[in-house]
């Protein structure tokens, strides 16, 4: 009888050790950190001369010594990166970096033939969207090294995080640039069934490797002109739109996309 | 093994992303950029063409037209020719996508034009620049004298592949031409191209003639003119310039109206002195009565499948817009806004009825769906009415009258033509003074 209850007593103690052990383990859930944006404070005296007052100097002297200890933690100055002997790449950066130093090769020649021709038929007076667009771009891929640098030197972060999705920001960031390079066919009936999805897979700068109409026989049967029409629009606004304005990260989770074009709501309207 | 299995599968970690999607409800209404190359031509070509028509450089010539047609529509921006890269001599070869990318031109047209056997050929190709592909090439053969119909036909050819919707240049507009001063108005029966271009008058101005319709189906017109001050219902042959009196018909008789097939004639007329409408079979000329109502009912319209028609009625006091079947059972009432309506005429699309309205001294021309709902009001003016539809219900066109000084001076009475959407509004230039307008079909179906 006492054998049994011992054994019961044992058992249930490490049931209720077991649970308390793992429970708590089990309903760890992930936190959706969202990815780090850095970004450059400028002082406000630089542009408007303002005189602080000296309580807030103080504060603001704190709060950058603060700072200052925050950034060496996190992201060191180049400079002194290159200088330190530890430092030395491993052998898959350097492969990174000798690619990158081919592509540098590569692009300046490109960019040399872009710029000629800019020179020669675009004048001052012309406005131009897409560079504007494309410095932004630019900017985005900075941001994009940046980050990728102070993922490798905190590594105490967590890097298993990955996003789901687009998100709101990035998602009205996309829809923005493709509303204005999609020239809507003002001729097509508002009330029929007349929507183009199309899958496109891209590179990590936002450039189309290849765009597929989903319902691409749809296109060449008989009585679906409109449809034609409207998928071709759809795949002028996509190639006009090139690169593609997409996050700086989570690639695996964008690099399949699918634009779904309905001009109802403009037609109708 | 099962055990295993299911290990394996719980240790390896499963990475899957689901399809991110994307909806693109809104774009741009901008007018798509487009460039017309002039249509390349030989030497040759050029002599004979100079001989035979006194045109120098015909292909140029034609790219003119068409580019005019595109600008005209509001849909289409043809760039300067003075930053093209490539000469006309591309119609032989694949363009450089690269060098019209660079002037943002999203569509470009080529060609060449070529004099042979007294006739002038002419070949054309569009091609889609952003994805390097020819979207379409045709070729047609006609007398020399009418190049500027070959380049209505390019244009419309460009419009549909384009936008999805039949084009409208290849077209006519009969209208009453006008002069003198306002009390003794000289007016004659007048055709024209859409573009303004190759004016006739069909009438010597004798008598007065009102509300010119074309057929929906086929050149023919109908009008109203007065003969020793009786109103006489006419047709029309445009093509061989025939012409015969339908009937004398008593009283006051209103805008007649052909039928969907061609085969009627729909208009009011005063009988007893009630205004009531009533149509004609042309064949054995049977005049049948549609509505039956002591009040005044004018201006009927056929909807395009012909099972409905809409009218103007004061039956409800004031004058508003009905639907009723085409055998006059089931009149509805479907203008319901403030002010007056009339004119009512029926898209050739089906969908909407473009009206006149009147409302505290103003005249509007506006469309409405055939229920009456969605009542848009494209444009606002002194005095504006009698709009016609284009043969794809894209366009309308009306006349608008100026005011005259205290003086009597000043009047004047002008075509103009406004989009669907309210914009591009546009006047139609007309050698004469205008009204009464109405858009022909298609020539080349």
């Amino acid at each position: 009888m006492n054998r049994n209850i011992a054994i019961s007593f044992g058992l249930h103690t490490l049931l209720v050790i077991v649970t308390a052990l793992s429970l708590p383990f089990l309903s760890k859930k992930p936190i959706d950190l969202p990815p780090i944006v850095s970004m450059e404070l400028i002082q406000i005296t630089d542009k408007t001369n303002i005189p602080f007052a000296p309580k807030a100097k103080k504060i603001i002297e704190k709060v950058k010594e603060k700072e200052k200890k925050l950034v060496s933690e996190q992201a060191p100055p180049k400079e002194v990166k290159k200088l330190k002997p530890d430092s030395v790449p491993l052998p898959d950066e350097k492969l990174e970096k000798i690619k990158k130093i081919k592509k540098d090769k590569q692009n300046p020649e490109k960019k040399d033939d872009e710029i000629k021709q800019a020179s020669e038929f675009e004048q001052d007076s012309l406005f131009d969207p897409n560079s504007i667009a494309a410095l932004i771009d630019k900017s985005k891929e900075e941001t994009a090294e940046t980050t990728k640098k102070t993922d490798k030197v905190t590594q105490d972060q967590d890097k298993n995080l990955d996003n789901t999705g687009l998100s709101l920001n990035e998602e009205d960031a996309l829809k923005a640039q493709i509303f204005g390079c999609w020239s809507i066919p003002l001729g097509l009936p508002y009330n029929e069934d007349l929507l183009v999805r199309i899958k496109l897979q891209l590179k990590p700068d936002g450039t189309i490797i290849r765009s597929e109409i989903l319902d691409h026989a749809r296109m060449n049967k008989p009585g679906q002109g409109f449809y034609k029409v409207l998928a071709e629009s759809a795949l002028r606004a996509i190639k006009l739109c090139q690169p593609l304005r997409v996050p700086t990260t989570g690639y695996e989770n964008w690099k399949d996309i699918q634009l779904n074009f309905d001009a109802r709501e403009m037609l109708e309207g | 093994m099962l055990l295993r299995l299911l290990l394996l599968l719980i240790l390896i970690p499963i990475k899957s992303y689901a399809l991110i999607e994307v909806d693109i409800t809104r774009g741009n209404l901008n007018p798509l950029p487009v460039a017309v190359s002039p249509l390349s031509i030989d030497k040759k070509s050029n002599e004979g063409f100079k001989k035979n028509i006194k045109i120098e450089n015909l292909g140029s010539e034609i790219s003119k037209v068409v580019e005019n047609n595109l600008r005209q529509s509001g849909l289409f921006n043809p760039l300067d020719k003075n930053a093209f890269l490539q000469k006309p001599d591309i119609a032989n070869l694949k363009p450089r996508f690269e060098d019209w990318n660079l002037i943002k031109a999203q569509a470009l047209i080529t060609g060449k034009v070529s004099f042979t056997d007294e006739k002038l050929r002419v070949e054309f190709r569009l091609w889609d620049v952003l994805a390097g592909k020819e979207m379409m090439a045709l070729a047609f053969t006609t007398v020399p004298s009418n190049w500027r119909r070959v380049g209505h036909i390019i244009t419309d050819k460009v419009y549909e592949r384009l936008t999805g919707e039949k084009g409208y240049f290849d077209t006519r507009i009969i209208y009453v031409s006008e002069e003198g001063p306002k009390t003794k108005r000289i007016k004659k029966l007048a055709i024209m191209d859409q573009d303004g271009f190759n004016n006739k008058f069909l009438t010597l101005g004798n008598e007065l003639v009102l509300t010119p319709r074309f057929s929906p189906t086929n050149q023919m017109v109908t009008y109203l003119s007065y003969f020793k001050n009786l109103p006489r219902v006419y047709l029309l042959d445009i093509e061989t310039g025939l012409q015969e009196v339908v009937g004398d018909f008593p009283g006051m008789t209103f805008a007649p109206r052909f039928s969907p097939d061609g085969n009627k004639i729909i208009m009011s007329f005063a009988k007893d002195g009630n205004s009531d409408i009533y149509t004609m079979d042309l064949e054995n000329r049977i005049v049948e009565r549609v509505t039956d109502h002591p009040s005044i009912d004018t201006s009927p319209s056929y909807s395009p499948d012909g099972k409905y028609i809409c009218f103007n009625s004061d039956r409800s006091g004031y004058q508003q817009i009905y639907v009723m079947k085409s055998n006059g059972k089931n009149v509805k009432r479907i203008s319901f806004g403030k002010g007056l309506y009339g004119t009512p005429v029926w898209s050739p699309r089906g969908d909407l009825i473009a009206f006149t309205k009147l409302h505290k001294g103003k005249f509007y021309i506006g469309v409405m769906r055939t229920d009456g709902t969605g009542e848009r009001l494209l444009t606002e003016n002194y005095y504006q009415e009698a709009p016609s539809w284009s043969p794809n219900g894209r366009v309308l066109i009306f006349y608008r009258e100026t005011k005259t000084n205290s003086k009597g001076e000043g009047f004047s009475a002008k075509l103009w033509s406004i989009d669907l959407t309210g914009y591009n509004e546009k006047q139609v230039k007309t050698v004469t003074d205008a009204s009464d307008p109405s858009w022909s079909s298609l020539l080349s179906n």
